[in-house]
C-alpha cells in the first residue's frame, strides 16, 4: 500500500524546534478485526511533536483523531490494536510494550485529558482521593505530602479555596471546574506529553477559552508537548503551533498552523477551511464539500478523498499519495508531486462559488 | 429513486412464499448460528411429542390401576419381569408402575399445567394491563398497587399461598380431584403482574398516538379501539414474556408438586414422581428418582434456553 | 436524609398494613376458624362460646384492629393442626431457618460478587466461559432438583455429608444453634449451597453485566490514563461503581432466600419455619399461614429499609446535599 515509505518518513522527520521530539510516530497502523473484515482505522500515520509544542489534530468525527491519541497511550478499545509502525517517546520505543510495562508510563510520562469532564471523574470518590491516589501512584510521597501536592495542583489550575474542596465530590463542581480538576490529575506527575482529546467540546463557550489558556500555560511552564485533538478549527487557530489534518484514518496534511489555515495544500483541507465561518474571509454562504467521508469498511483505492475531490484524476483512484512537501507544509496529494504534479482543475478552487451550484 | 416512483408499471418481484420468507428471516438465521439452541429445540420437540402422544407410545397407562401389577414392583431398568414377562425400559416403581410410562404421562401433566397457567396469567394480566393503561384513574392506581405488593414476594410463595387459600374454600374430599385446576389458577395468579405491567406500558404509549386519538374523536367505541388497535400492538411483549413464563411455570408446578402441595401421587406430574422417588434414593432403587429427575432437568433446561433465545431474537431491549 | 428516612418508613408501614389486611382476611374468610378448631362434633353452645372468646362476634373493624395489636405483640393465635400457639411454633423453628438463610446469603453474595468480577475482568478466557455456561444451567434448574442432586452425590454416593436434618444442636436458651457442633456445621453445607446457588448465579450475572458496563465508562478510561494499576482500576474504581446498582437487587434477592428456604427445608428435612409453612398449606392451617406471611413481609420490609440506607452510605451523590448539578 505505501509505495515509498522512506521518502515520507524523512519528510515527516523535519521537526521545527530542532531537538529530539517528545513524541515520534512512524507509519502507525491500527486495525479492528470484525466478523466480516479487518477495518483499518489508522493507516500509515507519521508525525512528531517537539518539547513545548502544541500539535493540533483536526478532522471530522471518525477520521481517526481520537484513535491516534488512544493508540499512543495504548487505550484502544478492543478488538482495536496497533498492527504496524512505531511510537517513540523521547526516543524510547513504546508501542511494543506489554500492558504491564505500559502502566507506569501513563500519567507519569503521558497524560491524557478526555472530552467530557462530567464523566471523566469517578463520581464515588472525592476529588482529593482521586488526586492523592494518582500522585502516589507515580511519586514517592506519603499521604500528607501527596495531600500538599494535591492542594498545590488545585491552586495551580485555579480552583478557589482548594483546602475546602479536597473532600468534595465531582458532582459538587461545575463543568469548567471539573475540567480543571481533570487537568490537575493529568498533570499531577508532570508528564512530558499531554494528549488532550476534545478538552473543551463539552464546555460552555465562555469557559472554553479559560481552560485552553490554562492548559497552554501549564504545558508551556513545564515544557510538555501537547497533542490537542479537536474538530474545532477555532481552538486550533488559538492554541496550536502546528496542525495535522486527518481524513478516513489517514494523515493528509501537516504544517504550521498559520500556513495550513491561510494556504491549505490538500483539497480536503481547502474545503475544510472554506467551510469554517470567518477563518479566512467573509463569505455569504459557507462552502460545503460534496459527499461524506467514507466508512472504514469502504475506503476507496488510491487517495481516500478522490471521490469527493474536484481535482481527482485516474492516478488518484489507483495510487495512494504519501505526504509530500507543499510550501511550508506536507500534504498527501498528487497536486504536490515533486516530479509530476497534477494540474489543478479551475472549478474546485476551494472557496470558489461555482462549486455550490452542485448542491 | 424518483424515477422509479414516477413509473406506473413498476415490476413487482415475484413474491416469495411464506415458508421462503420465514426461512430467510433473522430468527432462522440466529437459530442456525447457535448449536445449543438447536439441541434445545430438538429436546423440547421430542419431549412435547412424547407427552402429547403418551397414550400411543407408552406400554401402559400408569393411572389405570388395572394395567399395573404390584408384583412387578421395583423391577430394575432394561429388565423383563420374572413374574409377568413385561419389559421395563426404565424400571418400575413401588406400585409396579412403568417408570417410562409414568414419565411421559407426568410430562403431559407438567406441560398441561405449564401452558394453562401461562395462558391464565397472560389473559388475566393482559386484561388488567389494558384496563389500567387505557382507563387510568382509580383502576390504574388499584391494579398497580396490588401488583407492587405482589411483586414484593417471590412468585413461588404467592403460588403456595394462593394454593392454600383456594384449598381452604374447598371441601377436603375435593382436594385431589381438582388439584390440577387449583394448581393452574395458583401459578397463573402468582404470575400475572409481569404481563399487566408490560401491557399497561405499551397501552399507554399506544393510547397517546394520534390514530387512537383520532379514532376516539370520531366516536369509535372504546371496546373496538382496544381490540382492533391497541391489542395487536401490545401482543409482542406479552408473547415474549410468555415464552420465558412457560419455563418458569413448569418449574413452579414441579416445585409445588415436589413440596406435596401440587399433583397427588395418584395423578403424578414430574414433580410428584421426583417427590415419591426421593424415598428410594437410599434403598438402591435409584431409577425411580433418576429418570423423572433427568426428564424434568432436560425439559426445564431446554424450554428455558429456547425462551431466552426467543426473547433475545424478538425483543433485544427487554433483556 | 431525615425526610427520606421518614418517607421510607411510611412506605414500609403501608406495605405491612396491606399484608396484615390480607392475613386478616385469610383468617377471617377462609373456612370457619371455629369449625376448624372444634371439629364437627362440637355443640352450638361450644361454638358460640369460642366465637366470643376469639372476639369473632365483634364488628370486623374491631377484629382487624385486634389482629394488628396481636400481631404487633407477635401473637397469632392457635394452630388448627397442632393446637399449639403459633408464635411458639415459629420461635422454636426460626433459628434453624435464619441460620440456613444467613449462611446461604453470605455464600451467595461473596461467591456471586467474586465470580461476577472474575468473569467480567477475564472475559473471554475458558474458565469464565465455563462459569457462565454453568450459571445458565444453574438458573434453569429447579432448586429442589439441585438439592436432590447434591444429596445423591455427596451423601448417598460419596457419603461425605449428611443427607438431612440439622445435626447436633446446642440450646442457648433463647436460641438453638447448629453452628457450634461439627455435625451441625456439616449438616449445613449442602442445604446452604442448594439454597444459595440460585441467588449466587443471579448475583454473579448481575455483577458481571454491571461491571462490564462500568468498565466502559469514561472515568475508568481516565483512571487508566492517569496510570493507576489494573488492580486499583478494577477493584477500587470499577467495583465500587458496580456495587451501587447491584446492592438493591442483592438486597431483594436476600429476601427471596427466606422464601425459597421452604423448598430447601423440604428437600433436606430441615426443621425450619419453611417446612412448617408447607405443612400449614397442606392442611390449610390458616393461623400459621397468616403468621408466616406477616413474618416474611416484615423481613422483606426490613431488608428494603437496610438497602436504602446502604445506598445512602455508598453514594455521595445522595449523601451530600447541594452542590452544582
Amino acid at each position: 500500500m505505501s509505495s515509498t515509505p522512506n521518502s515520507a518518513s524523512s519528510q515527516a522527520e523535519r521537526v521545527p524546534a530542532g531537538d529530539e521530539p517528545v513524541l515520534s510516530v512512524r507509519h502507525l497502523r491500527v486495525e479492528f478485526p470484525t466478523r466480516h473484515a479487518t477495518l483499518v482505522a489508522l493507516d500509515d500515520i507519521s508525525f512528531d511533536i517537539a518539547p513545548g509544542e502544541v500539535l493540533g489534530v483536526v478532522g471530522e468525527s471518525g477520521a481517526g483523531k481520537s484513535m491516534t491519541g488512544n493508540a499512543v497511550i495504548q487505550l484502544l478499545e478492543p478488538p482495536g490494536h496497533i498492527a504496524g509502525g512505531e511510537v517513540r517517546l523521547s526516543g524510547r520505543r513504546i508501542d511494543d510494550l506489554a500492558e504491564d510495562d505500559f502502566v507506569p508510563l501513563r500519567g507519569r510520562h503521558i497524560g491524557m485529558i478526555f472530552q467530557d469532564p462530567l464523566t471523566s471523574l469517578n463520581p464515588l470518590f472525592s476529588i482529593g482521593d482521586q488526586l492523592i491516589e494518582t500522585i502516589r501512584a507515580h511519586l514517592p510521597m506519603n499521604d500528607s505530602q501527596a495531600r500538599e501536592r494535591a492542594l498545590e495542583l488545585l491552586r495551580e489550575v485555579g480552583i478557589p479555596a482548594p483546602e475546602t474542596r479536597l473532600a468534595a465530590y465531582p458532582h459538587q463542581f461545575s463543568g469548567g471546574m471539573r475540567q480543571r480538576v481533570v487537568i490537575a490529575l493529568a498533570l499531577a506527575a508532570e508528564p512530558e506529553l499531554i494528549i488532550a482529546d476534545e478538552p473543551t467540546t463539552a464546555l460552555d463557550v465562555s469557559v472554553q477559552a479559560q481552560i485552553l489558556a490554562l492548559l497552554k500555560r501549564l504545558c508551556a511552564e513545564r515544557g510538555a508537548a501537547v497533542m490537542l485533538v479537536t474538530h474545532d478549527m477555532g481552538v486550533i487557530a488559538e492554541t496550536a503551533d502546528r496542525v495535522a489534518v486527518m481524513y478516513a484514518g489517514r494523515l493528509i496534511e501537516i504544517g504550521p498552523v498559520g500556513e495550513v489555515i491561510r494556504h491549505p495544500r490538500h483539497p480536503y483541507t481547502e474545503g475544510l477551511m472554506a467551510s469554517i465561518p470567518g477563518i479566512t474571509k467573509r463569505l455569504e454562504r459557507l462552502y460545503q464539500i460534496e459527499g461524506a467521508m467514507p466508512r472504514l469498511a469502504a475506503i476507496p483505492a488510491g487517495c481516500a478523498f478522490n471521490p469527493r475531490c474536484p481535482h481527482a484524476k485516474a492516478r488518484c483512484r489507483s495510487e495512494r499519495p504519501e505526504l509530500m512537501a507543499a510550501g511550508q507544509s506536507l500534504a498527501a496529494c498528487w497536486l504536490h508531486d515533486p516530479v509530476d504534479p497534477l494540474p489543478r482543475e479551475p472549478v474546485g478552487q476551494g472557496t470558489d462559488d461555482a462549486t455550490q451550484e452542485a448542491r | 429513486m424518483s424515477q422509479h416512483a414516477e413509473r406506473g408499471d413498476v415490476v413487482v418481484p415475484a413474491r416469495p412464499g411464506r415458508l421462503r420468507t420465514f426461512l430467510d428471516s433473522d430468527i432462522v438465521y440466529s437459530w442456525k448460528q447457535q448449536p445449543v439452541v438447536i439441541v434445545a429445540t430438538l429436546v423440547t420437540l421430542v419431549m412435547f411429542a412424547g407427552a402429547l402422544f403418551a397414550p400411543w407410545i407408552t406400554p401402559q397407562n400408569p393411572f389405570d390401576p388395572r394395567q399395573i401389577d404390584l408384583i412387578d414392583a421395583f423391577t430394575p431398568p432394561l429388565t423383563t419381569s420374572d413374574f409377568t414377562g413385561t419389559f421395563y425400559l426404565l424400571g418400575s416403581d413401588s406400585q409396579g408402575r412403568d417408570v417410562f410410562s409414568a414419565i411421559l404421562y407426568g410430562s403431559r401433566i407438567s406441560l398441561l399445567v405449564g401452558f394453562a397457567a401461562v395462558l391464565f396469567a397472560l389473559v388475566l394480566g393482559t386484561l388488567l394491563g389494558l384496563s389500567a393503561g387505557f382507563r387510568g384513574g382509580w383502576r390504574d392506581a388499584l391494579i398497580m398497587r396490588v401488583a407492587d405488593v405482589q411483586l414484593t414476594f417471590p412468585s413461588i410463595l404467592m403460588a403456595l399461598l394462593i394454593f392454600g387459600v383456594i384449598r381452604g374454600f374447598l371441601p377436603r374430599s375435593m382436594h385431589a380431584e381438582v388439584a390440577i385446576i387449583v394448581l393452574i389458577v395458583a401459578i397463573g395468579l402468582s404470575d400475572w403482574v409481569q404481563y399487566a405491567r408490560a401491557v399497561r406500558g405499551a397501552t399507554m404509549v399506544e393510547k397517546s398516538k394520534e390514530y387512537v386519538q383520532a379514532a376516539r374523536v370520531i366516536g369509535l367505541p372504546d371496546r373496538k379501539i382496544l381490540v382492533q388497535h391497541i391489542l395487536p400492538n401490545v401482543m409482542r411483549p406479552v408473547l415474549v414474556i410468555g415464552t420465558i413464563g412457560l419455563a418458569l411455570a413448569i418449574i413452579a408446578e414441579a416445585t409445588l408438586s415436589f413440596l406435596g402441595v401440587g399433583m397427588p401421587a395418584t395423578q403424578p406430574s414430574l414433580g410428584t414422581l421426583i417427590r415419591v422417588g426421593q424415598d428410594y434414593m437410599f434403598s438402591g432403587e435409584w431409577w425411580i428418582l433418576l429418570f423423572p429427575g433427568v426428564a424434568l432437568l432436560m425439559l426445564a433446561l431446554s424450554v428455558n434456553l429456547l425462551g431466552d433465545w426467543l426473547r433475545d431474537v424478538l425483543n433485544p431491549k427487554l433483556r | 436524609m431525615l425526610a427520606f428516612l421518614i418517607q421510607r418508613v411510611l412506605q414500609a408501614i403501608f406495605v405491612m398494613f396491606v399484608v396484615a389486611l390480607i392475613a386478616f382476611s385469610l383468617f377471617h374468610y377462609v373456612g370457619d376458624p371455629v369449625l376448624n378448631m372444634l371439629g364437627q362434633e362440637a355443640t352450638e353452645a361450644d361454638r358460640d362460646m369460642l366465637r366470643s372468646q376469639l372476639g369473632l362476634d365483634q364488628p370486623v373493624v374491631v377484629q382487624f384492629w385486634q389482629f394488628i395489636v396481636n400481631a404487633a405483640q407477635f401473637e397469632f393465635g392457635i394452630s388448627y393442626r397442632s393446637a399449639r400457639s403459633v408464635s411458639e411454633l415459629i420461635l422454636e423453628r426460626l433459628p434453624a431457618t435464619l441460620e440456613l438463610a444467613t449462611i446461604s446469603a453470605i455464600f451467595a453474595v461473596v461467591m456471586g460478587i467474586v465470580l461476577g468480577i472474575y468473569t467480567a475482568i477475564q472475559r473471554g478466557n475458558w474458565l469464565s466461559k465455563f462459569i457462565m455456561t454453568a450459571s445458565l444451567i444453574g438458573v434453569s434448574l429447579p432448586t429442589f432438583l439441585i438439592g436432590i442432586l447434591l444429596i445423591y452425590l455427596f451423601a448417598v454416593e460419596l457419603g461425605w455429608l449428611p443427607a438431612f436434618g440439622r445435626g447436633e444442636v446446642v440450646d442457648l436458651g433463647w436460641w438453638n444453634t447448629g453452628l457450634l457442633t461439627g455435625s451441625g456445621l456439616r449438616s449445613l453445607i449442602l442445604p446452604a449451597i442448594t439454597l444459595g446457588l440460585f441467588q449466587l448465579t443471579l448475583i454473579m450475572r448481575l455483577v458481571r453485566a454491571e461491571m462490564l458496563e462500568v468498565l466502559r465508562a469514561d472515568y475508568i478510561k481516565f483512571a487508566r490514563a492517569r496510570g493507576l494499576s489494573r488492580r486499583v482500576v478494577n477493584l477500587r474504581h470499577a467495583l465500587k461503581n458496580t456495587l451501587i446498582p447491584v446492592i438493591t437487587i442483592i438486597g431483594l434477592q436476600l429476601g427471596t432466600i427466606i422464601a425459597f428456604a421452604i423448598i430447601t427445608e423440604t428437600v433436606f428435612q430441615w426443621p425450619g419455619v419453611g417446612a412448617l409453612f408447607i405443612t400449614a398449606v397442606r392442611f390449610v392451617d390458616i393461623p400459621v399461614m397468616a403468621a408466616y406471611l406477616m413474618m416474611i413481609a416484615l423481613v422483606f420490609v426490613i431488608i428494603n429499609l437496610i438497602v436504602d440506607l446502604l445506598y445512602y452510605a455508598v453514594d455521595p451523590r445522595l449523601r451530600v446535599q447541594g452542590g452544582a448539578k
